[in-house]
């Protein structure tokens, strides 16, 4: 099948991408960023998603499937420039896949969007509410670009489309949210809390979306691999320092003395779990992760040592 | 670290647990091996030389599987949960881990969020508990909830309104019901007053104060009487009335549970009887005393 990877030039695209060429398919990128030395076997257009070019893309290429990987997590992007990628963004996406034919579509989300919240059930099925816009106001585009994904499966019943909500990624390379936070040597956590940390190595979400594409999903579907972990067990496998902060301090540190910045909403998230259900992915598509906790944790922990 | 603190007996006690943990010693629950013989440790000096419980009828404890203890909440602060955790694990051969189904409000404090986490004491929510159970554990519920430790000390061992989410969650995942009784609790922290204010300022649905002031239990001998399990019919589906029907056996049962334990209170302890109820596994209707 010929695919078409958005925001091809993430990190994790990359590796669906690879996959996907030594898995016999023919592959397209499109990303705002370069892929300079790009694999044999991707095309790739450097073209905003939302622009013209993304739709010619789609009108002489004609891919049987998308995977839409296209989205702004990080908060340094600023607000507007969030909702204008992931919202629109998502929007055209699903639109250009309608008016040219593609017959599947795989969206990309977080598991973050079910948002962390004291009275919430520690595991979260795909039926689940996501208490994220409450909990971490700052993420309401991630939540609004995940249900709008998931309208897709009314809105556009011909093509085959997929939301899959991934656990933090974790792995060789230091670019995830989750990695972010875990940037310096000492970990800010909250004094007086320990919350599950549900993570995946890279690789395993890799895998994942591409067995969601294989499989042809239509759905919603939670993605995770190895049992979640206390946050104060992933800062030790990690070789971090975690520091109790007291509440009322907490965003004072944020940013500064070597920890991570985070937005105010996300303290929730470093207070109490957000741990998934993926029984509905495993049987869906008999996934099993290659990397164990200690493995995803050592091979983030291994990035510094090289 | 803190191995000092992990009796011998509890260390060897939780090798025996079915649970799953691994290489960390976490259960998909988060449940920490660790944190358990700490926790055990502390009970276990509450269970035997604190409170001097005695627990009656703990064969009647499903020994694999699921299964939900239901009982009367028992002075003012969840120590009776305390002590029903502590028999399980103390009294059981092979031991068992009890899940509580605990208050939302203390997931809001710190250290307690963190401790009762990693002890598998999970908010009370019916999606905890009814996983808990299609897990095959043991889950402990307190149908009257914080009414039940709020009760004043003039109101003891008086059951208050039974929440009914326990009994569709028991049909709904085909558990047996153990019901039991605990007494002694109203008697180590009598509640003469509530303090508003000051429970309002931590969260917690009210605030205990005994004629001694402080909210600390006194070293009153306890008993713990398990009586033999109800199922009931259906699939958790059933209307209100069917459900409360269920529900009234149930409180019945517990009744009796109580009288039968405050009556052999003063006896001397080999003396006392567990409760025998007839016709245990039954789904007519308990005859009240």
């Amino acid at each position: 099948v010929k695919v078409l990877i958005t925001g091809v030039t993430g990190v994790m695209a990359r590796m669906v991408a690879e996959r996907l060429v030594a898995g016999g398919h023919k592959v397209i990128g499109i990303d705002r960023r370069p892929w300079p030395d790009s694999p044999r076997g991707i095309q790739m257009f450097q073209a905003d998603i939302r622009k013209r070019p993304a739709e010619d893309v789609f009108r002489t290429q004609r891919p049987d499937a998308l995977i839409h990987m296209a989205t702004v997590t990080h908060f340094s992007a600023g607000a507007e420039e969030r909702y204008r990628i992931n919202l629109d963004g998502t929007r055209v996406l699903f639109d250009h896949c309608h008016k040219y034919g593609v017959a599947q579509a795989v969206f990309v989300g977080r598991h973050t969007i079910y948002g962390a919240a004291p009275d919430a059930p520690l595991y979260r099925t795909e039926a689940d509410p996501p208490l994220g816009v409450s909990t971490f106001p700052d993420l309401a585009d991630m939540v609004a670009a995940d249900l709008f994904a998931a309208s897709a499966l009314w809105r556009y019943p011909e093509i085959d489309t997929s939301v899959l909500r991934v656990v933090y990624t974790l792995g060789a390379t230091p670019r995830s949210t989750l990695a972010n936070f875990l940037r310096g040597h000492r970990v800010a956590t909250v004094m007086g809390f320990d919350p599950l940390f549900h993570f995946m190595h890279e690789k395993d979400a890799a895998e994942a979306t591409v067995l969601a594409l294989e499989k042809r999903l239509r759905g919603v579907f939670n993605v995770a691999g190895p049992p979640p972990v206390p946050l104060t067990l992933l800062c030790r496998g990690t070789g971090r320092r975690a520091i109790p902060i007291p509440e009322p301090l907490y965003s004072l540190v944020l940013g500064r003395f070597g920890f991570a910045w985070l937005p105010r909403g996300a303290i929730s998230h470093v207070k109490h779990p957000i741990v998934v259900d993926d029984a509905m992915f495993l049987e869906a598509t008999g996934f099993q992760h290659q990397f164990d906790e200690i493995q995803v944790m050592e091979a983030f922990r291994m990035i510094e040592q090289v | 670290m803190w191995r000092f603190l992990v009796s011998p007996e509890v260390r060897e006690r939780i090798e025996r647990l079915d649970l799953p943990f691994n290489a960390y010693g976490l259960d998909p629950y988060g449940v920490s091996r660790d944190h358990l013989a700490r926790f055990y440790t502390l009970l276990g000096i509450f269970y035997r030389h604190y409170f001097n419980v005695t627990a009656y009828g703990v064969e009647h404890i499903p020994s694999k599987g699921a299964g939900m203890l239901i009982g009367n909440h028992s002075g003012s602060l969840p120590v009776d949960g305390g002590m029903v955790i502590a028999s399980l694990f103390y009294d059981l051969d092979p031991p068992r881990h009890t899940h509580g189904m605990v208050e939302k409000f203390a997931q809001y404090w710190p250290f307690v969020s963190a401790w009762f986490s990693r002890v598998g004491q999970l908010p009370g929510l019916p999606d905890h508990a009814k996983r808990l159970l299609r897990d095959g554990r043991i889950l402990m519920v307190f149908p009257e909830g914080a009414r039940g430790t709020g009760k004043l000390y003039k109101d003891r061992y008086q059951l208050v309104r039974f929440g009914s989410g326990f009994m569709r969650i028991a049909l709904a995942t085909n558990a047996p019901i153990v019901p039991f009784a605990f007494i002694g609790g109203e008697e180590a922290l009598p509640a003469i007053y509530h303090a508003r204010l000051l429970a309002r300022l931590t969260g917690a649905p009210y605030w205990p104060v005994p004629p001694y002031l402080v909210p600390i239990p006194r070293p009153v001998p306890c008993q713990l009487y398990y009586s033999p399990p109800m199922r009931f019919v259906g699939d958790g589906s059933e209307s209100d009335d069917v459900i409360e029907g269920y529900i009234d056996q149930v409180k019945a049962r517990i009744t009796a549970i109580i009288e039968h334990g405050l009556a052999q209170r003063d006896l001397p302890e080999r003396e006392r009887r567990p409760y025998e109820a007839d016709g245990g596994d039954a789904v007519r209707p308990e005859v009240a005393p």
